[in-house]
Parts: structure tokens; sequence; C-alpha cells
């Protein structure tokens, strides 16, 4: 009996010694030295993983910050919902300068909403934008406006969209949005954009990706973009931020001073902003009132 | 006799062949067509007429593309063409078609209009196959693949018989039905100008046991003919798939991303036949085709000679119907896998076989349910795919393990949507994975 359990013991002590030998070597040859940095960094990074920047998740970006770290420039990467804030935070522990960032913001650029685009045909497959855009050029019967199926809903970590039960259109929360894109990325008409959030939130957009001709689009929908170009002209001449191009009109929002004056020319109201656009002005008194026209509305606010 | 058929799954939808009686009836000449310039599989002809050019019914509009797989496009009406613009086909979508105002109803010189059968064929091989690229020949089936592409035949690819398909499985249609009937001694040509341009001399036509009149009348026919079998088969969906129809006939199976010519087959369907007998022995390009307009709600129903390029509605003004107030869906094609369209203002295309109104107590769908695991779509599935696990996948966008689970495969006929019994849309997930799956393929070949 007793030489059983020796015998047992020996063995068992003899693997488990000639185990530990084997163990102790391979982690001291084939040992990996990770960066301490990369944890560091990926605790200040908010942990989202929604990959926003670009990177396979919240490590991936902390990765790719020391290695540019090393190479000495960290300018380049970004993560767009820890904003300005984070990357001055990061930057500080890899002792470098953090590239300055325009904070952004998710614009839904369709205004079809069941008031103005009506029905036409009942959809009746999946719920799923994709699916149902790769069927058939929708309910409004407007191909290139949103569908109201939700993808991008479904695609945002942050919940920052949901679908207006009124209209049927997705609307953004501002103080969740992020600026990851992934409803750019999901939703399957290209109709939401990431624009700058613009100083004190002020934003003016074009509100609709309609390409057809005027008559066309405005057969499906009473808040197209019919490519007309008064807004073209309205814009004052030295900002010249609206370009037209194949019947749809798009403002560049590096070029943009959100003075507003676009807003009263459209025909069809088709373009929208985050404040209260300036009453339409008789026609004799153009040129003054656009150059004065941003900095007084400026300090209204 | 035990009838022929295919092994794996497949399902028996209610035939709903009401139009099966009603002989093929010209709907006459529309006041304007709009002839899309993609009415074929593969790459859109380029026109060749601008505004204000007169043709002549016959007259080409449209050369092929300069891809491989297209097909030239004719004029179905004489008159002069308005505009070159784009119309909602039948996705809704807008594609560029040529639009024809109608003027008279003259045709090109060339074009044989008399109805005597022309048996002699004085062709050689090499013209029969110029005639049938140069008449803009599609595959009537459904899949428009340009005809000219399947005969394509050498020493290194032969075939040993052809395959006609008339089984026409999908419920409701009966177009091929009535050709099978009406156009019985002109298919039977058509098969033998087919045969001499696939260089075989066995022909085999397989026909559902529920037309025994069109398979007697084909069989009687065949038997003036060396070489031509008609093959009844027994009644079960999707058989007119050509992976089906030659394992039914020849057991023999096509693996997954091969062609029928891999193992040694050439198929058309019997419109086809048709047509290529019209193009070659009356010098008739494909300007026209029979499409079956059917539906419970309407008062008659009918099978119509169309222009390619008329609108939709004319089928109903032949009818002498107007749309039924309870029609809540509109099928183009059949209701397994046709699909529903906006309205009947679209144009017919080449690929039209027919329309079908299904009113409310039918055409809406149950509130899909969860997966209850049954293995039902696995059963019926002809290709022997795993449906409910490509509808997850490609629900996820997992298109690796789509592709891995051979998601390309799949033939869309809907049979595993049709037994699905928590009523899950099964097909259109796999379709839109399969889309996917095969836009990533194409990008990966141009790498």
């Amino acid at each position: 009996m007793n030489t059983v359990m020796l015998y047992s013991v020996l063995t068992l002590g003899i693997v488990a010694a000639g185990s530990a030998i084997i163990l102790f070597v391979v982690a001291k040859k084939f040992r990996v030295d990770e960066d301490p940095r990369i944890d560091e960094v990926t605790a200040l990074l908010p942990g989202a993983n929604c990959g926003g920047c670009g990177n396979p998740g919240c490590r991936g970006l902390a990765e790719a910050l020391v290695k540019a770290a090393d190479k000495g420039d960290i300018s380049g990467l970004k993560c767009p919902p820890g904003g300005n804030d984070t990357m001055a935070a990061i930057a500080k522990l890899l002792g470098l300068e953090a590239g300055e960032m325009v904070p952004m913001i998710a614009v839904v650029r369709c205004g079809g909403s069941l008031e103005k685009a009506p029905k036409k045909v009942d959809y009746n497959g999946p719920n799923k934008c994709a699916v149902s855009v790769a069927l058939f050029n929708g309910e409004s019967g407007c191909p290139y406006g949103c569908v109201g199926l939700s993808d991008c809903v479904a695609a945002c970590v942050f919940n920052a969209i949901y679908i207006d039960p009124v209209t049927h259109l997705p609307v953004v929360d501002e103080a969740k949005c992020t600026a990851c894109g992934a409803c750019v990325k999901a939703c399957p008409r290209s109709i939401i954009e990431l624009r700058p959030k613009g100083k004190k939130d002020r934003r003016v957009w074009i509100n609709c990706v309609n390409k057809e001709i005027g008559a066309v689009a405005l057969k499906n929908c009473k808040v197209a973009c019919i490519g007309c170009g008064k807004c073209v002209k309205a814009c004052p001449e030295k900002v010249q931020a609206i370009t037209m191009e194949k019947n749809l009109a798009y403002i560049d929002t590096n070029k943009c001073i959100s003075c507003g004056l676009c807003i009263p020319v459209c025909p069809t109201g088709a373009i929208k902003a985050t404040f209260e656009p300036p009453a339409p002005k008789p026609k004799p008194q153009p040129e003054k009132e656009q150059k004065s026209e941003p900095n007084t509305e400026n300090a209204a606010q | 006799m035990k009838l022929k058929t295919f092994k794996i799954g497949g399902v028996h939808p209610p035939e709903n062949k009401l139009s099966a009686n009603v002989p093929i009836a010209p709907t006459g000449v529309p006041k304007q067509v709009s002839i899309p310039l993609s009415q074929h599989l593969g790459a859109p002809s380029d026109p060749v007429v601008e505004k204000g050019t007169a043709v002549k019914v016959g007259t080409l509009i449209a050369r092929k593309g300069k891809a491989f797989i297209s097909a030239n496009i004719h004029s179905s009406v004489s008159g002069t063409v308005v505009k070159i613009d784009d119309v909602p086909d039948s996705s809704g979508y807008r594609k560029p078609a040529v639009i024809i105002k109608v003027e008279g109803d003259v045709w090109e010189d060339s074009i044989d209009r008399s109805p005597d059968l022309v048996k002699e064929i004085k062709s050689d091989r090499d013209a029969i196959l110029q005639k049938i690229e140069d008449m803009g020949i599609v595959g009537l089936g459904g899949a428009t693949f340009p005809s000219h592409i399947k005969y394509m035949v050498d020493d290194k690819r032969k075939a040993d018989t052809l395959v006609i398909n008339g089984v026409e499985c999908e419920p409701y249609l009966t177009c091929d039905h009535r050709l099978m009937l009406e156009r019985t001694e002109e298919i039977m040509v058509g098969i033998q100008i087919m045969m001499k341009a696939a260089k075989v001399d066995r022909a085999m036509i397989g026909i559902e046991s529920n037309k025994p009149d069109a398979i007697q009348k084909m069989q009687e026919c065949a038997k003036a003919y060396k070489g031509v079998e008609v093959v009844p088969l027994k009644v079960q969906y999707p058989q007119g798939a050509e992976k089906q129809l030659i394992k039914a006939l020849l057991n023999r199976e096509i693996p997954g991303g091969k062609l029928p010519l891999d193992v040694g087959v050439v198929i058309n369907n019997v419109g086809t036949a048709f047509a290529i007998y019209e193009a070659i022995q009356k010098n008739k390009p494909m300007v026209e085709r029979v499409v079956t307009i059917t539906g419970k709600n309407l008062k008659k129903t009918g099978n119509f000679l169309t222009r390619i390029g008329s609108p939709a509605t004319m089928l109903l003004e032949a009818l002498g119907e107007t749309l039924p107030e309870k029609t809540t869906k509109i099928i183009n094609g059949g209701p397994m896998m046709g699909k529903a369209v906006n309205s009947l203002d679209i144009p017919i295309t080449k690929g039209t076989c027919g329309f079908v109104l299904v009113d409310e107590s039918e055409a809406l769908r149950a509130e899909p349910d969860f997966c209850i695991r049954c293995a039902k779509c696995v059963g019926v599935c002809p290709i022997g795919l795993e449906p409910y696990r490509l509808e997850q996948l490609s629900n996820r966008q997992n298109y690796e393990l789509c592709e891995a689970e051979s998601i390309t495969d799949c033939i869309e006929c809907g049979s595993c949507s049709y037994t699905c019994p928590s009523c899950r849309p099964l097909l259109d997930y796999i379709r839109f994975g399969k889309a996917n799956v095969m836009r990533i393929q194409r990008e990966r070949r141009q790498k």
C-alpha cells in the first residue's frame, strides 16, 4: 500500500517538476514584451469598442497610438467618441501633441416624412433596410430616401439614434452621438453623413440626397431638392459653399459660415438648420445685409 | 409507371393554372413602348439610335455591350424614337430605356411574316450561331441568359444531350403550356436547329404530368423527328430549375459553381425553342413574347402575345378588365420566384413570364416567429443547403461563413420560405447574403 502511494507521489512530483522547468524555460525564451503604455492608454479610452476610429476596438487604437508614439507623431489618430479631452490626456501620457479634432455629429439628410412623402405601396418583407432597398425603391417611391426600417438604430452602440414614430425618420440625439460613424456605414442609401458640429452648434445642411430631376423628385416627396440652384445664388459671394451636382445641392462644411441665407430661398424647404433662419429679405439691399449677416446673428445668440 | 423527378427536396404548391385553357391572343400594338436597355443577364446594351430616328419592327436599336455576356435589342414597333430616358423597371428603380412613339405597324422587309411552317433547315451551324446572337435571343425561362453563349461547344466542352424545359413548375403561369399546345411543330423545328447548333443527336423535353394535353400533343409530334423524346415528369417544384430538370431527366448532378455544359448538357426553355425557330427560319428578332395575366379575382385570365416594351397595363386592357379592387399585390413572374411590383406601368421585357394579381387573403405575409429548429427548410431545399443557418449568417452579415456554406449555390426557388411553419422570410435574407457574397467574390477576382 505504502509503495503504491510512494510511487504515485514520486511520479506526479517528477512530472510536476519537469513541467515547471519546461514552463520556466519557455516563458523566459519566448517572452513577449508588451508595452505597459498600451494598458494605460486603453484605460483612458471610452471602452465602447465602437470602431469609429477605424481600429478593431479601443485596445486596437491604443496599440496603434503607442506604435505611432514611438515614431513621434500621434496627430493622425483620433478617438471620435472620446473627443479632444481624451486625446489630450493620452497625448500627455505619451508626451506628445495630439491632433486637433473638429467635433462631428451624424446628420440625417432626408425629410421624406410620412406627411411629406406619403406611402404609395406597403412593404411586406423583413425589417431590414438593406434587404428592402435591394428589392425595390421604397414605399414612398423615392429611390434615394430613407426607408425607415432602422438599420442605423441597430448599428448605434450609444443609443443615440431612434426612429420618430410620427415621421418615420431617424433622429439623432445630439447629446449621445459620438460621431463614430457606425450609422453612416449601416445606411444602405448613404443618407447619414458626419458633419462638423459647428460653432455654437450652428449648422446648415441640404436635407435631401435625391439626384433625380426636379419634376420626378417632387412627384414622390414635397421636400425634395429639385436642383433649382437658388441656394447657390443666395450663398454670399465670398463664401460660395454650395455646389450643385446632378440636380442635388451640397453644402461644403469647410466653407459654410452658417449664415442661413440659403434657407428662406429654397422653394421646397429642403434646407435644414439647427437655428432659426433669417427672415426672407426684400431684394434691394442684398449685398450689405449678406456681409453683416453672420456677425449679427452670432452676436444675437 | 413511376414518373421521373429529382430526388432531394422540393415542394408542391397548389397549381392554380387558371389560364391553361385560354388560347394565346395578340394584344395589339401599344401607343408607345419603352424598351429597357438591360433586359437580359449581363451587361446593358449600347443604344445605336437617337432621338428622332425612325424605326421599323425588327430594327436593331441597341447592340450588345462589350462584355462577354450581353444581347442585342430590337425595336418591337414601328415609329420614331422619342428619347432615351430612365424609366422605372419592375423594382421601381429607374433604368435607361429607349422610348418609341408608335406610328403604324411596318415590319422590316427581311422578316417573313407568313404563318407557314418552314421545316427545312438551310443554315449551317456557324450561320445559326451568328443569327441567334444577332437576333438577340435570350433564355425565356426567366433568367434571360443570352442563348448564343450556351451553344459555344467545342472539343473540350462537348455536349451529348439537349434538354428542353417545358416543365413550367411555377403555379399560375401557363405561357409555356399554351405555346407547346399551339406552336408544337414550330417548337420541334426549333429543337432540330438547337440540336444542330449544340452538335448533339439527342433531345429530351421534360413536361410535368399536370399538362397531359401538352404531353400528348408533343409526343405525337415528336414521332416525326429523329432523336426527340418527350418525358412526362412528376409534378414537383422547382423542377423547372435547370439543375433539378437535368437531375430528373438524366440523373446527372451539376457540381456547385458549374454549368450544365460541364456535364454535357445544353438546356433551354420551350419558349426559347420557338424564338430560335422564328429567328432562323423566319428571320424574326426577339420582339414579342407570350405573357400570362392571371389572378383569382379576375373574371377572365389570358395568355397574350405581347410586344416587348409595351406597358403591362395593356394586358388588362386586352382582357377587357380593370384592376380588381381587392388586389393587394401584383407579382411579376410566378408566385414562388416572382417579385411584387409597385404598379402595372412597367414595360414588359424579354424575361416577363406573367403577372399574378393576388388579393388580401393570400398576399400578406404572416408575422415571422422564432425559428423552432424543425429543419423543414433543410428537407425541402433542392440543393441541400441549410436555409435557416444561411438566414442567420446573412442577417449577421457574416459573409465568410455564408460563402463557406455555399450560399452562392442557392437557386432562389423559395421552397424554404414556402414551407417554414414560423413564416420566417428565409429567402429574403438568403438573397441579400448571396448578392453580397457574389459582390465580394467579384471584387476578389478583380484584384
